[in-house]
C-alpha cells in the first residue's frame, strides 16, 4: 500500500517526508518534479505517474503537493482519498493547511502521520480518534503545557479505536448541549449568450456541528426527501434506514463534520437567482473594445442576493481597461488579465452595471474566444431547491439539546457565456 | 557523511538558544538551512553530544525536547542515525509521549542499526504480555515494524499469539504484522497463511479489513481460504471501516469471478450493443421467461451484490468506485445502471478523484453508452478544468456520441475548438474526427467544419485539422477533390511538419483527382526541399514517386532533381528511401522485375485508418485499479479471471455452525443496529438482509442506550433507561414486523440456512409474552430477552475460539439455555442489561482501566472465555451455574469526598460482575473525578493497611485532567465477610485513607438452578445453616416482580423459577468460598411473608436476612 509520503511546495522543495515501510530515497520525486516542470499550472500535473520502480500518486491542494510513493497495485482512489484526508486532518488540527503550518508543527504532523497508517494501510483516519491520541494545539493548552510540562500526546489510553463507534470519542461532556445543521446548496450552471440555461444543477451538503454529551442518537428528517436524487453519507448514517424511511439516523461524531452531500433531482427545474446582461465587443478595425455587464435578480424567492461577484478572464491580448461601476468596485490584474467586480448586495431597484472600454495591444488580432463570466453569490436563509428539515429527534440521552438549522444558497460553478459583436471568420 | 553534516548543522543552529519551551518553533530552521551545511563539519560532533546529553539526563522534559528535535530532523529527511544508541536507551521510558517518539525513531532507523535495535526487543516482548490491550497492540506494531531479519522467529511467535488474543484490536494489529513479516522474510509464508486462515475466521469488523489486506499480499491465490468466510465477509461489509471495505470488495470481486457462472450469457445482446439501453424494458420482459430456465444466479452471488449496493452512498470515493467496479464485473448487464449516478456524483469531488473516475467512465462508456448518456452534460468541459480532465471528458463525450445527440455534442465541440488551450483545441479536432467516422450521417458536416478550421489563425489547430481531414478523406473514398485543392492552396501557409506531410501524402494518394495542382506542389517542394523537416522530405519523395508513375511527362525532371537531393541528404532514412524509390520507379537493367510492380506497390489502395478511443482495450484490467489507470500491468496486479463455464461446488461456502449459535444470533438484530454492533458476532450468521433490516429498523433500541450509557460509566440514572426503553419497545415492535416482511423477500437464503425456523420460534414467543404482559414491562421484556440472546451470541465467540471440548460444553449449554429463556420471559424485572450487552458487543476482553469494565472469565478457564451465562464452576455442584447479574444497582457510594480529597473525588459501586482478576474477588468500580483546576497525576493505590485483604489494584492513572473523570476497576477479596477494605488512595502529592464497605449482598454471585436442585441444596442446609423470619410485606411488594426486584437490589442473587405463585426462590454463591446461598420468600395470607435463608456461612445468613427484611417491609 502506501509506502512513503512527501510534502512538496510549489517551488519543488520537499519539506516533509514520512516512510511507513522501508525508506524510499527522495530522488524518486525527480520524476514528479519533471512532470511538474512540464505542466503549465500545478493543477495540470497528472495525479498518477508511472516510474520504473515506483508509482507516484499525488494531489495538489492548498498550494501543496502531497506525493505518495506506491510499489504495488492499489486502487489509486484509495491513495488519493487518503491524501485528501491527510490534508483535511492538517486543516482540522491547525486551522489551515499550508507550508508554514506544517513546518511549525513538524513533530505533531509526523506523529499524526505515524498514527494514520500502519505499514501503509490506514489505521486511524477519524479525526475524533486522532484527537484523542494527539490533542490539537490551542493557545490555552500550549500555555498549560509550558507551565506544567505536560504534552499534547494523550496520556489516558484511548478507547476510540476499540469502540464500536469509531468516529465518536467516549465520555463527551458539554454544559451546553447544541446541535447545528447548515444546509448549504450550490448552483452549478452554464448560461449561454442569450441567457438560457444550458446546464444547471444543485449540489447540497449538510454540515453539522454537534456538541452533545454522552452517546446521543439523532434522527433528522426532511419535509421533502423526494427532492434528493443522489446522496452520500458520513459513515455514521444508517444506510438501510435511509433506504426504507428516508430519514437520517445516526450517532454523530463530536464536533464539526459533513453529514451528507446530495444532488437535487435533475428533473426539477433549477431556479436561477440572477440574470446577467452582458456584451463584450471589439471593433472590427482599430484596437478597441467595449464591455458592458449588468446583473439583476431573477428568481430569489423574496430573499436578497448578497456577496455578488463577477470574475472575468479577459483575453491575453488586452492591454488595458477603463471601466466604471455603478455599484461596488472592481479590480483588475494586468498580469493574469483577471477582472474581479465585487458588487455586494443586489438592489432590485437600481441594477449594478459595469461598463467601459478595453484596449487591445496594438496590432493584435481580435480575440477569438469570448471570455466567460464566473458569478459568485450568496443567499441567506434559503435552500434554492426548497429542501427543508422537518425535525430532529434525539434518543439515548435525557437532556434537551439546543437545535438549529441554517440554510444558505451559493453559486458553485456558475458561468455565463458572453456574446461578441461579430464572429470573426475568414472563409 | 555529508548528509550527517547537514544534519548536524541544524543542531548547531539551535543549540545556542537552547530553550526547552520553544520546541515547536525550533523545528523550522532545520529545513531552511539544509543547503549550507557542508562546511561546518568539524564543529558538529560537539553539538550532537549536547543532544545526547539531553537524552541521558534525568529530566523527561529535556529528553522530550531532544526527541522532538530528532523527529523534526527525520521528518525533513535528514539523517539522525548516529543518535541511535542514545535514543534506544529510552525505549522503556514511563513517559508516554517520550516513548511514542522513541518508537517512531526506532521504526525509522532499526533497519540501519540492527545490532543496537536488538537491545529494545526485550522491552517489547514484555509489553506483549501487558494486560492492557493497547499496550500489547502498540508493542506488536513497533516490534513488527522493526525490519531486522534476526528477530523473525520472535515476530512469528508474537503474531501467532496476538492472532488469538482476546482483543480484536490486537488481532487487527497482528494482521498488519503479517504483511510486515512477509515482506521481511517470505519464507515464513506457510506459517503466515495459517495465521491468516485463523484470522479470516474472526468475526470482528475491526479485523476483517486488515486480514483481507494481509491475504491479498501474502497468498492471494489461496482462494480456498475464503470459501468458508465468504458469507460472513459479505454480511460484515457495511460495518467494516472504509479502507477495509475497499480491500474486501476488490478481493471479493476476484473471488466471485472464479466461483460463479456468468450472469451475462443470457443477456449477451446487451453486451456489445450500446443502444439497447433504450429497449431495455422490452427486452427484459421477453427475456425473463428463458432467463429463469437457463440461468439462476447463485444466492451467494446475489448476496454480494445486494450487500455492496448501499456502499455506493459512501462518502469515501474509493469505496464507491470499488463497488462500481464490482457491479461492472459481476452484475447482470441490466443491473449495472445503478452505479451510474454515484460515479457521476464523484465528478464533483477533488480534481484527482475526477481524473481516476473519468478514466473508469471512459472505459465503461465505450462498451455501454446507454449508462452515461443521460448524464452527458456532466461531462461538458469547463474552462477551469485541468488539462488531463478536459481531455478525458472529451474522450467520454466522443464515446457517448450517437445519431441522436451528435448535434448537441458538435455544438459543444465548437466552443472547445475556440479554447485558448490549444492542446485541448487540437484534442477536440481529433474528437470531431472520431465522431465523423463513427456516425456516417455527420461525416460531411464534420468535414466541412474541419475545412473551415483550416483557416484558423492558430497553427496547431490547422495542423491537427489537416491530419484529421487526411484520415477522414481516406475513409471516404468519394469525391472530395475540392477539399484537397483547398488544402493545396493553404499549403504555403502551413508550417507544422506533420500537417505539411499530411497534405503531401494526400496529394500523392489522390493525384489523379488533382492533376493540375499536384505537379505544382511538387515544384514548390523541390525548391524548399533542403529546408524541410525529415517527415516532410519523406513525403515529398513519395509524392514525387507517385507523380512520376502517373504523370511522368510533367514531373520527370522534378522527380530526378528531388531524388538527387535525397541521395545526399544527411538523414540515412531519407537516403535509403531515395535509393529504394529510384530503383523502383526509374527503369534500368538491374531492377527489371520489381519495376513492373512499382505502380501496384506505390498506388495500392490503402486501408483507412480506424479512429478509435485509446480506452478501447483498457477493460482488460480490472476497473478502479492502478493498472487500469496507467494502462500497464502494475507490479502485484492480480488478474480477474474469466467466468468459469461451470460453477464450482457451492457447498464449500456452507459453514458448519455450532447449534446454539445460529439459533440465537439472528434475533440479535433486534437490539443491535448493524452500525452499532460493530464487533458483535451476529453478522457472521445473518445470511440475508433480514437481520440488517431488523437492526436498522429498531431505530433506537435499548441496546444503544445501554451500551452508550455504559460507555460512560454504566451508572446513569435509571429513569433515563426507562424512558428510552419504552421508546424502543415501540420501535422494536415495528422492526419485528419489518423483519418478517423482509424475510419473505429473501426466501432463497432462508432455505439454505437450516437454522432459521427455530430461530424464529425463539424470537416470537418472547415478543408475544411481553405483549401480553403488563404494559409497563413490555420494554423491559424485550430488552432483557434480547440481552439473553446477545450473550448467547457471545458464547458462539468462545466456541469458535476454542474448539476443544465443544461436545461437553454444548451439553451444558443446551441445558442452561432453556432455563435462561424461562427466566427471561417470566421474570420481568431484569431490566438492567447494559453490562451484559456491552460484554457481547466488545468481545469481553478489555480489562484495562478504561471507563467500562468488561469482565472476562479467562482466569477461570480459558476455554470458557466470555461464557458468562453457561459457566459451570467445578468447585460447586454441577447443577449450579453462575449467571449474569439480574440487576445492577446504580447506587454509588462515596469513597472520597472532594473536600477531603483536595479536589479528587472518588465514588465506588459494585458492577456485580465476576471479577476478572481472580474468581474469588468482588469487582468494584471506582470513578475518579478531578474537580480541581489542575491535572492530578499518578493516582494509584498505596498502602493497604493492616487488615490486608487481598486486592487487585487498578493501573496507575498517570494524569487526570481538570473536570475529567475516569472509571477504574478493582478486585477485592472480602473473604466472605463484610469487613471493610481499607487502603490508601494516592496522588502524586497526597495520600487519602479510604475504605470500601461492602453490603453483604454484594459478596454473592448469582446462580441459576432448577427448582429440584434448589430443593436438594436446601435440604443439605438445614438446622444452624438456616435462618428465617416472618415479616409483614409492604402492600406493593406482594407480587412477583416487586419481590424479585427488591431482593435483587439487596443482594446479587439469581432467580430460580418456581412452580408455585406464592413462593419465590433466589440462589447464589459467595464470591470467595463459593458457598451456596439460598433465599426463599414464601407469601402467607394477608401481607405476611416468611423469608428463609439457607447458607453454611452462618454470619452472612442473618445479615442478609436483616437487609432483606428491611427492603421488603419498606414501602
Amino acid at each position: 500500500m502506501i509506502n512513503s509520503l512527501f510534502l512538496i511546495n510549489p517551488s519543488g522543495e520537499m519539506f516533509l517526508e514520512k516512510h511507513w515501510k522501508s525508506v524510499v530515497s527522495r530522488s524518486v520525486c525527480d520524476y514528479f518534479l519533471e512532470a511538474k516542470e512540464k505542466a503549465l499550472e500545478p493543477e495540470d500535473v497528472p495525479p498518477v505517474i508511472h516510474t520504473p520502480h515506483h508509482y507516484l500518486i499525488s494531489i495538489y491542494r492548498d498550494k501543496l503537493f502531497f506525493l505518495s510513493v506506491i510499489q504495488t497495485e492499489v486502487p489509486p482512489l484509495f491513495v488519493i482519498e487518503f491524501l485528501h484526508r491527510v490534508a483535511e486532518m492538517i486543516q482540522d488540527y491547525f486551522g489551515e493547511c499550508s507550508e508554514t503550518v506544517v513546518k511549525d508543527h513538524m513533530v505533531m504532523v509526523y506523529e499524526l502521520l505515524e498514527e494514520m497508517l500502519d505499514n501503509g494501510f490506514p489505521l486511524a483516519t477519524e479525526s475524533n480518534v486522532l484527537k484523542e491520541m494527539i490533542r490539537p494545539p490551542t493557545i490555552l493548552r500550549s500555555v498549560v503545557n509550558t507551565l506544567t510540562g505536560t504534552s499534547n500526546v494523550g496520556d489516558t489510553l484511548l478507547t476510540g479505536q476499540l469502540s464500536t463507534i469509531p468516529w465518536r470519542r467516549a465520555g463527551v461532556r458539554y454544559t451546553n448541549n447544541e446541535a447545528y445543521f447548515d444546509v448549504v446548496e450550490e448552483i452549478d450552471a452554464i448560461l449561454d449568450q442569450s441567457g438560457t440555461t444550458v446546464f444547471a444543477e444543485i449540489q447540497g451538503v449538510v454540515e453539522a456541528c454537534v456538541k452533545l454529551s454522552g452517546m446521543p442518537d439523532l434522527t433528522l428528517s426532511f419535509m421533502n426527501p423526494r427532492l434528493l436524487d443522489d446522496v452520500s453519507f458520513h459513515p455514521c448514517v444508517r444506510y438501510k434506514l435511509w433506504e426504507s424511511e428516508r430519514v437520517l439516523s445516526f450517532i454523530p461524531p463530536d464536533g464539526n463534520f459533513t453529514l451528507m452531500t446530495y444532488h437535487v433531482n435533475a428533473q426539477n427545474l433549477v431556479a436561477i437567482p440572477v440574470y446577467v446582461k452582458q456584451s463584450i465587443s471589439f471593433f472590427e478595425c482599430g484596437s478597441d473594445g467595449r464591455l458592458d455587464v449588468t446583473v439583476g435578480p431573477k428568481q430569489t424567492m423574496g430573499k436578497t442576493v448578497e456577496g455578488v461577484m463577477v470574475t472575468v478572464h479577459l483575453p491575453k491580448t488586452i492591454l488595458s481597461i477603463n471601466l466604471t461601476a455603478t455599484q461596488g468596485s472592481y479590480t483588475y490584474d494586468n498580469g493574469t488579465k483577471l477582472l474581479v467586480w465585487d458588487i455586494g448586495k443586489l438592489n432590485p431597484q437600481k441594477l449594478p452595471n459595469l461598463r467601459g472600454s478595453l484596449s487591445l495591444q496594438a496590432g493584435a488580432p481580435k480575440p477569438e474566444e469570448n471570455p466567460s463570466l464566473n458569478i459568485d453569490l450568496k443567499i441567506q436563509q434559503l435552500a434554492i431547491s426548497g429542501l427543508k428539515v422537518n425535525r430532529l429527534d434525539m434518543f439515548g440521552e435525557k437532556y434537551k439539546p439546543f437545535k438549529g438549522v441554517k440554510y444558505i444558497t451559493k453559486a458553485g460553478k456558475f458561468q455565463v457565456l458572453t456574446i461578441t459583436a461579430s464572429i470573426n471568420k475568414y472563409t | 557523511m555529508l548528509s550527517m553534516s547537514t544534519n548536524n548543522l541544524s543542531y548547531n543552529d539551535q543549540g545556542g538558544s537552547d530553550s526547552a519551551v520553544e520546541v515547536g518553533q525550533e523545528t523550522t530552521p532545520t529545513s531552511s538551512n539544509a543547503g549550507a551545511g557542508f562546511g561546518l563539519f568539524s564543529t558538529n560532533f560537539k553539538k550532537n553530544d549536547d543532544l545526547k546529553e539531553m537524552l541521558e539526563s534525568n529530566k523527561d522534559s529535556l529528553k522530550l525536547d531532544a526527541m522532538k528535535r530528532i523527529i523534526a530532523l527525520i521528518a525533513t529527511g535528514k539523517n539522525a542515525s548516529e543518535l541511535f544508541p542514545a535514543v534506544v536507551k529510552n525505549v522503556a521510558s514511563k513517559n508516554i509521549e517520550l516513548k511514542k517518539l522513541v518508537y517512531v525513531y526506532l521504526v525509522r532507523y532499526a533497519e540501519e542499526q540492527q545490532d543496537l535495535a536488538l537491545l529494545s526487543i526485550s522491552t517489547f516482548q514484555r509489553a506483549l504480555k501487558d494486560p492492557n490491550q493497547l499496550i500489547r497492540a502498540s508493542a506488536l506494531r513497533v516490534l513488527s515494524s522493526i525490519r531486522v531479519p534476526i528477530i523473525v522467529p520472535i515476530m512469528m511467535l508474537a503474531i501467532k499469539e496476538a492472532a488469538s488474543d482476546m482483543s480484536p484490536y490486537v488481532r487487527k494489529t497482528s494482521a498488519h504484522a503479517i504483511q510486515k513479516l512477509y515482506s521481511l522474510d517470505p519464507d515464513q509464508k506457510e506459517h503466515l497463511i495459517e495465521v491468516i486462515d485463523k484470522l479470516l475466521k474472526d468475526k470482528s469488523t475491526l479485523v476483517a479489513g486488515s486480514v483481507v489486506m494481509a491475504f491479498e499480499e501474502v497468498c492471494p491465490d489461496r482462494i480456498d481460504l475464503i470459501h468458508k468466510n465468504y458469507r460472513k465477509l459479505c454480511n460484515l461489509l457495511v460495518d467494516v471501516e472504509e479502507w477495509g471495505q475497499v480491500v474486501i470488495i476488490t478481493m471479493l470481486t476476484r473471488y466471485a469471478r472464479t466461483q460463479f457462472t456468468s450472469p451475462w450469457k443470457e443477456d449477451g445482446l446487451f453486451d456489445e450493443n450500446s443502444e439497447t439501453a433504450f429497449y431495455e424494458s422490452d427486452e427484459k420482459k421477453t427475456k425473463n421467461g428463458d432467463e429463469k430456465k437457463s440461468y439462476m444466479m447463485d444466492p451467494d452471488h446475489r448476496l454480494l451484490l445486494r450487500n455492496t449496493k448501499p456502499l455506493l452512498q459512501s462518502r469515501n470515493t474509493a469505496v464507491v468506485v470499488s463497488v462500481a467496479q464490482l457491479y461492472w464485473h459481476l452484475a447482470p448487464k441490466h443491473e449495472v445502471g445503478v452505479i451510474t449516478k454515484s460515479l457521476v456524483r464523484l465528478l464533483r469531488s477533488h480534481r484527482e478523484v475526477q481524473y481516476v473516475v473519468l478514466q473508469n467512465i471512459a472505459t465503461m462508456s465505450i462498451q455501454r453508452k446507454g449508462m452515461f448518456e443521460p448524464y452527458m452534460k456532466s461531462f461538458y468541459v469547463r474552462s477551469t478544468d485541468a488539462t488531463h480532465i478536459k481531455s478525458l471528458k472529451l474522450e467520454i463525450l466522443t464515446s457517448l456520441a450517437n445519431e441522436a445527440n451528435i448535434s448537441t455534442i458538435l455544438r459543444e465541440f465548437q466552443t472547445y475548438v475556440k479554447s485558448q488551450d490549444k492542446q485541448f483545441a487540437a484534442g477536440t479536432i481529433q474528437a470531431i474526427g472520431r465522431c465523423a467516422t463513427n456516425i456516417s450521417e455527420v461525416t460531411d458536416t464534420c468535414l466541412q467544419g474541419l475545412v473551415l478550421l483550416l483557416s484558423n489563425r492558430d497553427e496547431t489547430v490547422v495542423a491537427e485539422s489537416v491530419v484529421v481531414i487526411k484520415k477522414l478523406l481516406q475513409t471516404q473514398p468519394t469525391q472530395h477533390s475540392d477539399i484537397i485543392k483547398h488544402m493545396a492552396k493553404l499549403f504555403d501557409n502551413i508550417a507544422v511538419p506533420m500537417a505539411r506531410a499530411s497534405i503531401l501524402w494526400l496529394m500523392g494518394e489522390y493525384c489523379e483527382r488533382v492533376p493540375q495542382i499536384a505537379p505544382d506542389v511538387l515544384r514548390k517542394m523541390a525548391k524548399s526541399f533542403t529546408s524541410e523537416e525529415d517527415i516532410v522530405k519523406l513525403q515529398t519523395v513519395n509524392l514525387a514517386a507517385k507523380l512520376y508513375l502517373t504523370n511522368s511527362k510533367q514531373t520527370k525532371l522534378l522527380t530526378q532533381y528531388i531524388l538527387n537531393l535525397g541521395k545526399y541528404d544527411q538523414n540515412y532514412d531519407i537516403r535509403d528511401r531515395t535509393r529504394f524509390i529510384r530503383q523502383l520507379i526509374v527503369p534500368n537493367e538491374k531492377s527489371g522485375a520489381l519495376g513492373k510492380y512499382a505502380r501496384r506497390i506505390l498506388l495500392a489502395p490503402k486501408p483507412a485508418p480506424v479512429l478509435e478511443s485509446t480506452y478501447k482495450d483498457r477493460d482488460r484490467y480490472q476497473l478502479g485499479t492502478l493498472s487500469h489507470t496507467i494502462n500497464t500491468k502494475a507490479s502485484g496486479y492480480l488478474e480477474l479471471s474469466d467466468w468459469p463455464a461451470v460453477a464450482p461446488d457451492q457447498s464449500v461456502r456452507n459453514v458448519e455452525v455450532i447449534e446454539p449459535v445460529k439459533e440465537w444470533a439472528p434475533s440479535l438484530g433486534k437490539t443491535g443496529k448493524s452500525k452499532l454492533s460493530k464487533s458483535s458476532d451476529d453478522k457472521f450468521y445473518s445470511d440475508s438482509g433480514e437481520e440488517e433490516e431488523k437492526e436498522k429498523g429498531s431505530g433506537s433500541s435499548s441496546s444503544d442506550d445501554s451500551s452508550s450509557r455504559s460507555e460512560e460509566s454504566s451508572s446513569e440514572a435509571e429513569s433515563d433507561e426507562e424512558k428510552s426503553s419504552s421508546q424502543s419497545s415501540e420501535e422494536s415492535d415495528k422492526s419485528s414486523s419489518q423483519s418478517e416482511k423482509s424475510s419473505s423477500e429473501s426466501d432463497s437464503e432462508q432455505k439454505k440456512t437450516t437454522k432459521k425456523p427455530p430461530q424464529k420460534k425463539t424470537v416470537k414467543p418472547t415478543a408475544k409474552d411481553s405483549d401480553s404482559d403488563e404494559n409497563g414491562n413490555v420494554a423491559k421484556e424485550t430488552s432483557s430477552s434480547s440481552a439473553e440472546e446477545t450473550s448467547s451470541g457471545s458464547e458462539s465467540g468462545s466456541d469458535a475460539d476454542s474448539h476443544s471440548g465443544t461436545e461437553c460444553k454444548k451439553k451444558t449449554k443446551s441445558k442452561a439455555k432453556p432455563k435462561m429463556e424461562v427466566k427471561s420471559t417470566k421474570v420481568s424485572l431484569l431490566k438492567e442489561v447494559s453490562l451484559l450487552k456491552e460484554v457481547s458487543l466488545l468481545d469481553l476482553d478489555d480489562f484495562t482501566p478504561t471507563p467500562v469494565t468488561r469482565p472476562k472469565m479467562s482466569v477461570l478457564s480459558p476455554s470458557l472465555l466470555g461464557d458468562l451465562e453457561g459457566l459451570s464452576l467445578s468447585n460447586i455442584s454441577s447443577t449450579i451455574q453462575v449467571s449474569g447479574p439480574a440487576f445492577v444497582p446504580e447506587k454509588r457510594h462515596d469513597l472520597l469526598h472532594r473536600m477531603t480529597g483536595k479536589g479528587l473525588s472518588a465514588q465506588y459501586q459494585f458492577p456485580r460482575q465476576p471479577c476478572l482478576y481472580q474468581p474469588t474477588m468482588v469487582s468494584v468500580q471506582i470513578s475518579l473525578t478531578n474537580t480541581t483546576d489542575h491535572p492530578l497525576e499518578q493516582i494509584h493505590i498505596g498502602d493497604r493497611g493492616p487488615t490486608g485483604l487481598d486486592m487487585h489494584c487498578f493501573n496507575t492513572v498517570e494524569c487526570l485532567l481538570p473536570e475529567a473523570s475516569v472509571t477504574v476497576s478493582l478486585g477485592v477479596d472480602f473473604n466472605d465477610s463484610t469487613q471493610a477494605a481499607n487502603f490508601q488512595l494516592c496522588t502524586k502529592e497526597d495520600q487519602f485513607s479510604v475504605s470500601i464497605q461492602p453490603a453483604v449482598g454484594e459478596l454473592f454471585l448469582p446462580a441459576t438452578m432448577t427448582e429440584q436442585d434448589f430443593r436438594k441444596e436446601q435440604g443439605k442446609l438445614l438446622g444452624m445453616n438456616e435462618s428465617s423470619a416472618t415479616i409483614t410485606m409492604a402492600a406493593e411488594n406482594t407480587t412477583r416482580q416487586p419481590i424479585s426486584r427488591q431482593v435483587a437490589t439487596v443482594a446479587n442473587l439469581g432467580v430460580v423459577p418456581s412452580g408455585q405463585d406464592n413462593i419465590h426462590r433466589f440462589a447464589g454463591k459467595t464470591a470467595s468460598s463459593g458457598a451456596v446461598v439460598l433465599v426463599t420468600v414464601e407469601l402467607r395470607e394477608s401481607s405476611a411473608a416468611l423469608i428463609t435463608i439457607n447458607t453454611e456461612k452462618s454470619v452472612m445468613g442473618p445479615m442478609l436476612l436483616r437487609d432483606l427484611k428491611r427492603a421488603l417491609t419498606r414501602a
